[in-house]
């Protein structure tokens, strides 16, 4: 993919919503294009992150290993970021990425993103607000599901 | 004082006087959620009901619940509810066996927003067994196609064991103009769909906020952070609906069970207008 392309595909994807052209041709700069067959897991609980993705289609599940078996607890689809521990220093995968259709995402080099943002604080800091969004969106919705909301007690606990 | 009541519907018999209905058939829908039809005497204004508007369902000698219906609005030959069995009446409830009598009282309380929809886009955000007082408006809907612009039906669930309907649902969203997605709090490796929590779906969801109504069922946490998140997306506050709970005794606003700030849920709901529930969805205390 020419980094036009990934420029226009970025420019589409809506994590980076907002984000102005400069910083936008930066991080073009530094993305590619990958593509991960069904099933195919894209990191394991445990490994080094590397990576984060922006997925542009397809559905990935985010799982948790559990005696004999594995849970899946989120899955992330079309406009959703998939990784963004990698943009932490020293801190491993803590989940499962499986794919569960075709994928295609574009990938970033996790310390090369940390090197860009290092370099420029204000490119720096509009990544690191959109993660935090994304961070707090996860989070609202996992302690949702942690309500569990839809059981026999209900919302209403009687 | 008269203490009878009276309804629209059951004009001329009492609100509070039950009639009795012959169990048709009963279908395991999970592993703890049945759906219960019964057949009501030819004729009698216990069956006409609106898209959700509930009945009360007296097993004699056990108790008596309010169970919203869940069936067809125009096939009156038989009415339909989906119960999860919870306690000991609707235990008894799922396990009668076709040909057995229970009473019925209703229809009760105040409908889906389906005149109002007219024209426009519907989008029905449903969570666990609150699929069941919304699926009368779906069916509304379908059979009055062209009148409703696209339907959109969100549903989530606890995990794949605990969705309702599910070939029904899948054949909604082979539909044209009709978009059915379906979410899970957990899944195991063998679900192929989404997992998270239902204001999720909204992502996929193409729509003109302010040329749509909205219809909610479900916990209230989910329908709070839904409301949240339609509002986030541009719906009007005035184009969302939400279907209630709470205890109920007698279903016509007399015994106060169900009130809910200055409203009783059993009569002047369980659908409300989201305007006229926005301040008492954040108390503790209702």
């Amino acid at each position: 993919m020419a980094t036009s392309q990934v420029t226009a595909a970025l420019a589409a994807h809506p994590f980076l919503e907002g984000l102005n052209p400069n910083h936008l041709e930066k991080l073009a700069q530094l993305a590619f294009e990958v593509t991960f067959e069904p099933d195919q897991i894209i990191f394991r609980e445990g490994d080094p992150s590397s990576f984060f993705y922006l997925i542009t289609s397809g559905k990935v599940a985010l799982e948790i290993a559990a005696p004999g078996r594995f849970i899946t607890i989120q899955t992330l689809t079309e406009g959703d970021e998939l990784g963004w521990s990698s943009l932490l220093e020293q801190v491993n995968k803590q989940f499962r990425a499986r794919c569960i259709d075709p994928v295609r995402a574009l990938a970033f080099d996790g310390p090369r993103v940390i090197a860009a943002c290092e370099e420029d604080h204000e490119f720096g800091y509009m990544v690191l607000r959109k993660i935090l969004a994304i961070v707090a969106d996860r989070l609202t919705a996992t302690r949702l599901q942690v309500v569990d909301v839809y059981s026999a007690k209900g919302a209403h606990g009687k | 004082m008269s203490l009878i009541l009276e309804t629209p519907a059951a004009a001329g018999r009492p609100a509070m006087q039950p009639v009795a209905a012959r169990v048709a058939s009963i279908i395991k829908e999970t592993h703890d959620t049945f759906t219960l039809t019964i057949e009501p005497p030819e004729g009698d204004p216990v069956a006409y009901f609106q898209p959700g508007q509930f009945s009360m369902l007296y097993d004699f000698g056990v108790g008596e619940l309010p169970i919203s219906i869940s069936g067809d609005p125009e096939r009156r030959e038989h009415l339909t509810y989906t119960i999860r069995s919870v306690g000991q009446v609707t235990y008894q409830l799922v396990t009668r066996k076709p040909g057995e009598s229970i009473a019925i009282r209703g229809p009760f309380g105040s409908s889906w927003p389906m005149k109002e929809a007219r024209g426009k886009s519907v989008l029905i955000i449903a969570g666990g067994i609150g699929l069941a007082p919304l699926r009368p408006a779906i069916y509304h809907v379908l059979r009055h196609r062209g009148d409703y612009n696209r339907l959109v039906v969100l549903y989530g669930g606890r995990s794949p064991r605990d969705l309702l309907y599910r070939k029904e649902f899948a054949a909604w969203g082979m539909l044209p103009d009709t978009q059915a997605l379906c979410t899970v709090d957990y899944g195991g490796v063998s679900w192929r769909g989404y997992v998270g929590v239902v204001t999720t779906l909204l992502r996929h969801v193409r729509m003109q906020p302010t040329e749509t109504i909205a219809m909610l069922c479900g916990p209230e946490i989910m329908m709070r952070y839904a409301t949240r998140e339609l509002e986030s997306r541009g719906l009007p506050p005035s184009q969302i609906y939400l279907s209630m709970e709470r205890n109920m005794k007698c279903a016509v606003g007399f015994c106060g069970h169900c009130q809910m700030g200055p409203y009783f849920v059993c009569k002047d709901g369980p659908v409300f207008p989201y305007t006229k529930m926005k301040p008492y969805m954040d108390l503790y205390e209702l």
